[in-house]
């Protein structure tokens, strides 16, 4: 408790802490964080472990741990009858422990090979599979080839998953998608905040109205729309889905913004004859960077990581695939390959997490934009 | 890259208003400039359709395009405006800045819902008018009615949970001494896709049987003596909670910054003389702080509603909707481009829609009460 004292003297914050002691709470709190972090921490460290051992133990066997290693091996005669006990070190066993592995005081036997009657005598001792590799990410990145021998022997080449075009989509389908609805929608908060023309506020209720529509009602329409327009499997058509999902969220965003800058900003530009296009562009949108960040990280983020939108109006076309979608056909189609999953998720989720840690501040301001009133 | 795109004239110096131009030359100029838009927009899409270039190039000039021809938009539509006598200027100007923004609304949301809502009084192929049928199928129908159960739970389950780990998370970092880490611990899921997040969590629920599990859970379930399972196909409906699960530690971030920052925003002496007069933590929780950040809890509690509701990727993910997992945005997905059936689709989509209307309702009120506009 003095302990404790001591610390919440050191805050900022007088008072807080006060009342439940801080173990307590770093200690809730840390296992929570740890809770948090394992299971990207598990993918990380599965994304560098060889094939064969992911699918035979668990990453945390990379971590110092007691496992049986063997110490000694016991040939039992050659005419031990398998069916009978087996006596080993002077005790008996049947078959299907020495198959499971059994205790024998504070050793263990096990098999080492059946048919050739040879056992195992294994003692605990401190081991870590640490086996690290890069192989996974150059399967994934760069697409290596494998030769799989079929049922019947013959032998076929198979092109590996490769994601670095499909890492370029998604870098194409990203910035557009982030950059065309921000804009568009800074330009429109500029003209509901500042500039009066009739039905100024009906169409600005319709377009808060719209925030909550589940884009679900709008993908058949406008699936109809883009193959009578061509624009299905387009980068375009992706753009334009997008920034339409995106408008308004971005559009009430960068009004509660854009409507809170000060007015004798734009009287004295006004004065000196500039045009409201140069007020904005010379003004708004220099003065908007703080808010135009924080919400084009989101869009970014919200891009990056979409995966309907792109599953409907990119569909099967290899060309434009992003990859949120390779990865989910991943999934689906070789769920087992784990050590090309566990690298193929991480890879898709190194740009996102370098946003996010290079411009967390940003992103969290943005966040809290418009929600924590008073 | 839009060469046929005219220069933005010098800005008029005040009290110099450019010579008025003939009223032909305007109204050419009112239909030209959009429509020269449009044709050098699509003489470019036209050719990145055809264009065999080294997929980076490819790349750089797509994002370059679609960056500069929606600046050159604004720009060329500006300037025929800026033509304009003053009055005129003033009148269209508005339009302008906000056109593109309504014009893509109206094309992309709003008509399509109203589109949406009459696809779902036909049958499957759109030919015939079948009345309310759609809507008596979907609340008849086994697997449709699966699905709205389950979005039920994600929407009861999922928000309680976010909402409240993001409420404890919060007060606890905030009296912890590493708030900033873990806060950008629990925050940080909200930048990894859905598609990865569901690879990291069918890692954490793999199951094999007969086997040494490599799957977290499964491991610390046969550490503990029990037995491994399969936990997003067995248990149903409780395999369900297992895929919330995953929402949670996703969404559990956002609650928790926006309640961080709320909480920091109740003023110090308030929470001091309630301390004073000898409150003790709890009622402290209860009496000050819940009351205080009410408006932010509702406003997060409401987001979190509304993102459950329209949960897809976790579940195509995990299960693609198999073993009673499936909710409104999987079936909808499902009876669309399997089935084909519009009619279903679009119905799934109205439902989804009716219930997000209470939402849209408490969003409009508050948008009036802070006085927007």
């Amino acid at each position: 408790m003095a302990a404790a004292n001591q610390a919440s003297g050191r805050r900022r914050r007088k008072g807080a802490g006060k009342g439940g002691s801080r173990w307590l709470i770093n200690g809730v709190l840390g296992f929570l964080c740890l809770l948090w972090l394992i299971p990207t921490v598990g993918l990380l460290v599965s994304s560098f472990r060889p094939a064969a051992d992911i699918l035979q133990t668990g990453w945390w066997k990379v971590l110092p741990h007691k496992d049986w290693a063997t110490a000694e091996q016991i040939t039992l005669p050659k005419d031990t009858d398998l069916r009978g006990p087996i006596e080993v070190l002077g005790a008996a066993y049947t078959d299907e422990q020495l198959r499971a592995g059994v205790a024998a005081g504070d050793r263990r036997l096990i098999w080492e090979n059946r048919r050739a009657r040879i056992v195992n005598v294994q003692t605990p001792s401190w081991t870590m599979g640490a086996d690290f590799t890069l192989d996974n990410y150059k399967n994934v990145l760069t697409g290596k080839e494998y030769v799989i021998t079929m049922g019947d022997g013959s032998t076929q080449t198979e092109k590996g998953t490769d994601l670095s075009r499909a890492f370029l989509n998604t870098f194409t389908v990203a910035v557009p998608s982030t950059v065309i609805p921000v804009l568009i929608a800074s330009f429109a908060a500029y003209g509901f905040a500042w500039l009066k023309f009739p039905g100024r506020r009906t169409l600005f209720v319709v377009v808060i109205a719209l925030l909550v529509v589940p884009i679900q009602v709008a993908l058949i329409p406008i699936m109809k729309d883009f193959t009578g327009l061509g624009l299905n499997g387009s980068f375009l058509g992706i753009w334009i889905a997008h920034t339409g999902f995106g408008l308004p969220l971005a559009t009430y965003f960068m009004f509660n913004y854009i409507s809170q800058l000060p007015k004798d900003l734009f009287e004295s530009a006004f004065m000196d004859g500039a045009s409201n296009f140069t007020i904005f562009t010379k003004l708004v949108l220099p003065l908007s960077v703080p808010a135009i960040a924080s919400i084009g990280i989101f869009q970014f983020l919200w891009v990056w990581n979409d995966y309907l939108v792109s599953l409907i109006f990119i569909g099967s076309q290899p060309d434009v695939q992003v990859l949120s979608m390779r990865i989910a056909d991943m999934v689906g189609s070789r769920g087992n390959d784990w050590h090309l999953l566990t690298a193929a998720a991480f890879v898709s989720m190194l740009m996102p997490l370098a946003v996010f840690f290079g411009l967390q501040k940003y992103f969290v301001r943005g966040l809290l934009g418009g929600s924590v009133k008073g | 890259m839009n060469p046929d795109i005219p220069n933005p004239p010098k800005e008029p110096a005040a009290g110099n208003p450019p010579s008025a131009p003939s009223f032909g030359r305007l109204l050419l100029l009112t239909l030209g400039v959009p429509l020269l838009n449009g044709a050098v927009n699509y003489g470019i899409f036209q050719y990145f359709r055809t264009a065999a270039l080294h997929p980076i190039l490819y790349a750089l000039l797509a994002v370059l395009w679609g960056v500069a021809g929606i600046y050159l938009l604004f720009l060329s539509l500006n300037w025929v405006v800026e033509q304009y006598s003053d009055r005129a200027r003033q009148k269209v100007q508005p339009y302008v800045f906000i056109g593109p923004a309504v014009a893509l609304l109206g094309w992309l949301l709003l008509l399509p819902t109203l589109r949406t809502l009459y696809l779902s009084f036909l049958d499957a192929g759109s030919e015939r008018f079948v009345g309310l049928a759609n809507y008596a199928a979907v609340f008849t129908n086994r697997l449709l009615l699966v699905a709205l159960r389950n979005n039920l739970l994600w929407v009861a389950a999922g928000t309680a949970a976010c909402v409240g780990l993001g409420l404890l998370i919060a007060i606890l970092a905030d009296r912890s001494s590493f708030e900033r880490t873990a806060k950008a611990i629990v925050f940080m899921p909200m930048a990894i896709s859905f598609v990865a997040a569901g690879v990291i969590w069918k890692f954490i629920y793999y199951y094999q049987p007969e086997q040494e599990q490599i799957g977290l859970l499964n491991a610390v379930v046969v550490y503990f003596g029990g037995e491994p399972m399969a936990w997003t196909s067995m248990l149903q409906p409780w395999n369900n909670l297992f895929l919330i699960a995953i929402l949670v530690w996703m969404q559990t971030g956002f609650a928790m910054v926006i309640f961080s920052a709320a909480i920091k925003s109740i003023p110090e002496d308030l929470l001091e003389a309630a301390r004073v007069d000898g409150a003790g933590e709890v009622r402290i929780f209860f009496r000050i702080m819940i009351p205080y950040i009410s408006s932010t809890l509702l406003a997060v509690t409401t987001t979190i509603i509304v993102f459950t509701l329209k949960i897809f990727d976790v579940v195509m993910v995990m299960t693609g909707g198999q073993y009673d997992t499936e909710v409104v945005a999987t079936q909808f997905y499902r009876q669309f481009f399997m089935y084909r059936n519009f009619g279903y689709g679009s119905t799934l989509a109205i439902v989804l829609l009716i219930a997000v209307i209470p939402v849209l309702w408490f969003n409009l009120r508050q948008f009036r009460k802070e006085g927007g506009l």
